[in-house]
């Protein structure tokens, strides 16, 4: 991101997109962040304002917006109730990647982008190193949940109730699928995710499973890497092009009908953010990714739009659990699935599905947001958290690990008793006999 | 410049960490949602108490420093745009609602209570309180009352000046003024509280605020009148107010807006039809079907093309969808939006929709016309580019037309959104000069040095 050129044509497309704002302020209604503060550099509206000062020159140094700018869940609460129709997180990006072409990414941030993500062999193992190790460090303290918290203070965990390394990740269990159809007579590719592989490595399983019972073909490529959504949030675009290339290598070994993915993050990753921020090579990069990006699928989609879902039988024996759902921001206001994940919970009858209030409120996780602003974070997830124990659920279900890692953490700190689950892993269960 | 000291005393009264000075803070307090340059203030505050917020102002008095008051800053006439250097006081921290009286059916609130919270928790307990601005879900009810905000409601339950019972507010010198009281009646001393609705933050800053409350109406029913030609809608306006019908809502759409609006949200309105009215008639269940019954007999007797009754809540709300999206889906068509809010008599309806029409084409430019036609308060929304300096010169002449074209029907500059910055120079063509000789005076005698809020309404 340090070519002028791309940085100017940037810069352009941004002027363009934040004279939409009308100023009006309605997204000070529905942003988590602001609901909190009150400030108004907090919500849309100020950080758009700020971005429209810096583009007028009103800044000697950006460091001020920047800051401001990424003071901000990435939620896209705001965007999903424009009326201007502004796309306020295209422009948040975009501006990102400008910011930081423009002040050099701090010298942590590259080290850990750049030498861990880019290059997923690398990241894997550090992941594995660090499950071996993180027992020394740390003790179960939810079962239920399932959560760890430090067992010595870290500074680095803080008081964090955070889900653990799984000990085997997905991909050393399964490296590697390449399975034909059945009588489906559909071939899917499988893109895991980073933390579906390294934390929540039964999810996938749970999608092979059911793709393996309806007779879905699996093409599941080695060594996927990140799709590159925390590296393009802190405004790397060197380290997000290089995952893009990366993955777009992995999944055009094969041909396939979709890929899917059960995570809310990577599937609005690849529609949305890697068409908007891929540049064009001169070698028609632009074009796969769009090939890509139009197959691609949420899970819970895919399943119940495109393949069908087979109810359940009801367990006599067992009493039905009562079950929440929360959703994920990038399955809702980014993708604009609700009814989809709900339906797949509904297909096992062992379940009982209960809303709670506000059930598209953002948890308040929002990816490094969460790293370097933990307190707000945390009030907004205990909202969230307050929500779902108000419902008298025994499990809550949601499409995103991300979220997943934040409601974790939240139950398990309040002293809940609610486990955390994948609406795949519901479906999953009442397949098996 | 707000010297260093004075800056420590702000952070001694209300805090440090409510008191802004940062470039990058200051930026997002210098604009509101008017279409007028921003200006930067010098710092923002954030009181977290009434007693916090009187110290401000006396402080800013005694040092001449002037001051603006922020709500939610969604004004639409420039009202929250500080002047430069100034101080600007945000009322967000004060969202207390201190007390819901059901028996006697009042709420009094702090000033930064947003509308839609007030609303929701007074319905909660079968309460009502109607005044509901589009911006209701943001807005204050501080920024309400100062600007005397109306909404869809206003034909039959007025605007938010029939509901302020009484202001409990700082004059200059951080000393509590009352006006008005707890009881339906009140008798004792000026009307101060008529004085200070609408004030826009010129007279005195608000702290807490009586609000009447009256009680939920039981049924409301929905429909939508189609009509192919603007007069008919307008006489059939007119034909139910005759009838002594007073529904809660009235509601027109031009047939632009209707075309961008049903483009948006394919919600299945008549793209050729030259008018729509969204009409709801609220009360005891017998009463409601009645009107709704007598309503649905005039439109189709003014010649209403088709009509829609909403069967039920899913069919209502798409109703009031329809009309909700009128603004979001002509925002969307151009990046400035010009909402104006010239309002007429009833009567003048569609002389003054055709006279936007007529408008549009003089100055080549695009109008879209909906609002509250029962209350004769339409909003001319001019779809723009500000970046584009010719058009831009045309939108302002086209705005001083509307002006024009509104006050010589005997209508009004702004029927809700008030005057601010943006229409204090027009104020003087639509009463006269010895009225803002008049305003001036009471303004010159409460605030000497000009600190509250300056520039606005009567300029300077
Ligand atoms: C999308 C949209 C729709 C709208 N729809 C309507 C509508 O239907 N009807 C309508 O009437 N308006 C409407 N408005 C205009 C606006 O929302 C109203 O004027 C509203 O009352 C402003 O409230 P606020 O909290 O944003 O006040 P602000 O904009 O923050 O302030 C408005 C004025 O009030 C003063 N003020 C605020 N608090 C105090 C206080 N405590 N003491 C003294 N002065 C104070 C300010 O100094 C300023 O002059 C709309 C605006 C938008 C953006
Ligand atoms: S809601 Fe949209 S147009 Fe309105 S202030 Fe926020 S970003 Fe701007
Ligand atoms: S993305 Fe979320 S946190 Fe960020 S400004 Fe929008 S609503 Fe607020």
């Amino acid at each position: 991101m340090s070519d002028m050129k791309e940085l100017i044509s940037l810069m352009k497309e941004l002027e363009d997109q934040v004279v939409v704002c009308m100023r009006c302020g309605m997204c000070q209604s529905v942003c988590p962040l602001f609901a909190e503060t009150g400030r108004e550099s907090d919500v849309a509206r100020g950080k758009l304002a700020l971005l429209d000062g810096l583009m007028k020159e009103m800044f000697e140094n950006p460091n001020g917006v920047n800051e401001r700018l990424n003071k901000c869940l990435l939620c896209g609460s705001c965007a999903a109730n424009c009326p201007s129709g502004v796309h306020v997180l295209d422009i948040f990006i975009k501006a990102r990647a400008v910011l930081a072409g423009y002040m050099g990414l701090p010298a942590a941030k590259r080290l850990i982008l750049r030498g861990m993500l880019a290059h997923p062999e690398i990241f894997d193992r550090l992941a594995e190193w660090g499950a071996k190790f993180q027992n020394i460090f740390t003790k179960p303290v939810n079962e239920a949940v399932g959560t760890s918290c430090a067992r010595i203070v870290s500074p680095l965990i803080g008081n964090r109730h955070f889900r653990p390394l799984a000990a085997v990740p997905f991909h050393q269990k399964i490296p590697y699928l390449n399975t034909s159809p059945g009588h489906s007579g559909i071939k899917a590719a499988f893109y895991v995710g980073c933390l579906m592989d390294k934390i929540f490595p039964h999810v996938a399983q749970a999608v092979i499973d059911v793709l393996t019972y309806h007779e879905i073909g699996i093409f599941m490529p080695e060594h996927q890497g990140c799709c590159g959504i925390p590296a393009i949030s802190s405004g790397d675009t060197k380290t997000f092009e290089s995952l893009v290339r990366h993955n777009l290598e992995k999944f055009e070994a094969e041909s396939f009908d979709y890929l899917v993915t059960p995570c809310a993050t990577c599937t609005s990753t690849i529609k949305k953010i890697w068409t908007l921020m891929v540049r064009d090579d001169g070698r028609g990069i632009k074009e796969r990714v769009r090939k890509i990006s139009e197959k691609t699928l949420d899970i819970n989609q895919f399943l119940v739009k495109h393949v069908g879902v087979k109810p359940g039988v009801l367990k006599k024996d067992r009493e039905v659990i009562s079950i929440a759902y929360h959703d994920p921001c990038h399955l809702k206001k980014s993708l604009g699935l609700a009814a989809e994940p709900r339906a797949l919970i509904q297909a096992n009858p062992n379940y009982h599905l209960k809303e709670i209030p506000e059930s598209d409120r953002c948890c308040g996780l929002g990816g490094s947001f969460n790293l370097y602003y933990y307190e707000l974070s945390a009030n907004i997830g205990t909202k969230k958290r307050d929500h779902i124990a108000s419902s008298g659920c025994s499990t809550v279900a949601t499409g995103c690990p991300a979220c997943m890692i934040q409601l974790s953490d939240m139950l398990s700190k309040a002293g809940d008793r609610i486990a955390v689950r994948h609406p795949v892993e519901i479906y999953a269960e009442s397949l098996k006999p | 410049m707000i010297s260093q000291a004075l800056l420590k005393e702000f952070k001694e009264k209300a805090g440090q960490e409510n008191v802004f000075t940062e470039k990058a803070d200051l930026v997002t307090y210098s604009y509101d949602a008017a279409v007028l340059e921003p200006v930067l203030p010098g710092v923002a505050i954030r009181p977290a108490s009434g007693e916090a917020l009187s110290q401000i102002v006396r402080l800013c008095n005694e040092n001449k420093i002037p001051l603006t008051v922020r709500g939610a800053g969604t004004n639409l006439s420039g009202g929250t745009i500080p002047l430069r250097d100034g101080v600007v006081v945000l009322t967000n921290a004060l969202t207390k609602i201190l007390e819901i009286n059901e028996a006697d059916m009042y709420a009094v609130v702090q000033p930064g209570v947003v509308t839609a919270k007030l609303a929701a928790a007074v319905a909660a307990k079968g309460l009502f309180y109607p005044p509901d601005p589009g911006s209701q879900a943001v807005s204050t009810l501080g920024g309400n009352v100062a600007e005397n905000a109306g909404g869809l409601r206003g034909l039959k339950y007025g605007v938010t000046r029939d509901y302020v019972m009484g202001i409990q507010f700082f004059d200059v010198n951080g000393e509590i003024v009352k006006t008005g009281s707890r009881t339906v009646k009140c008798a004792t001393g000026y009307n101060l509280t008529g004085l200070l609705v609408g004030s826009e933050g010129t007279l005195g800053v608000f702290n807490e605020i009586t609000l009447k409350l009256i009680p939920l109406p039981a049924h409301q029913k929905a429909m939508v009148a189609v009509f192919d030609n603007i007069d008919k809608a307008s006489e059939t306006v007119a034909a139910i107010i005759a009838h002594r019908i007073v529904p809660a809502t009235l509601e027109f759409m031009d047939n632009f807006t209707i075309r961008a609006v049903e483009d948006y949200s394919h919600v299945g309105l008549p793209t050729d039809a030259a008018a729509l009215l969204l009409i709801e008639v609220d009360g005891y269940p017998a009463q409601v079907e009645e009107d709704a019954e007598k309503v649905e007999l005039l439109c189709r007797q003014k010649g209403a093309t088709s009509i829609r009754v909403a069967e039920d809540a899913a069919e209502r709300d798409s109703v009031w969808t329809a009309r909700r999206s009128a603004l979001s889906a002509l925002a969307k068509l151009k990046p400035t939006v010009v909402l104006e809010d010239a309002t007429v008599p009833r009567s003048r309806i569609p002389d003054m929709v055709r006279a936007m029409q007529d408008i549009a084409k003089e100055y080549n430019i695009s109008i879209g016309t909906f609002g509250h036609a029962g209350d004769g308060n339409l909003h001319p929304t001019i779809l723009t580019d500000r970046r584009d300096k010719a058009e831009w010169a045309r939108v302002e002449a086209a705005i001083a037309a509307i002006f024009d074209k509104a006050l010589s029907m005997g209508g009004t500059l702004s029927g809700e959104h008030g005057t601010g910055l943006a229409k204090s120079c027009f104020l003087e063509k639509e009463t006269s000069a010895a009225t803002i000789i008049y305003s001036r005076k009471i303004k010159t005698a409460l605030d000497p040095n000009y600190i509250l809020n300056p520039g606005k309404i009567i300029g300077r």
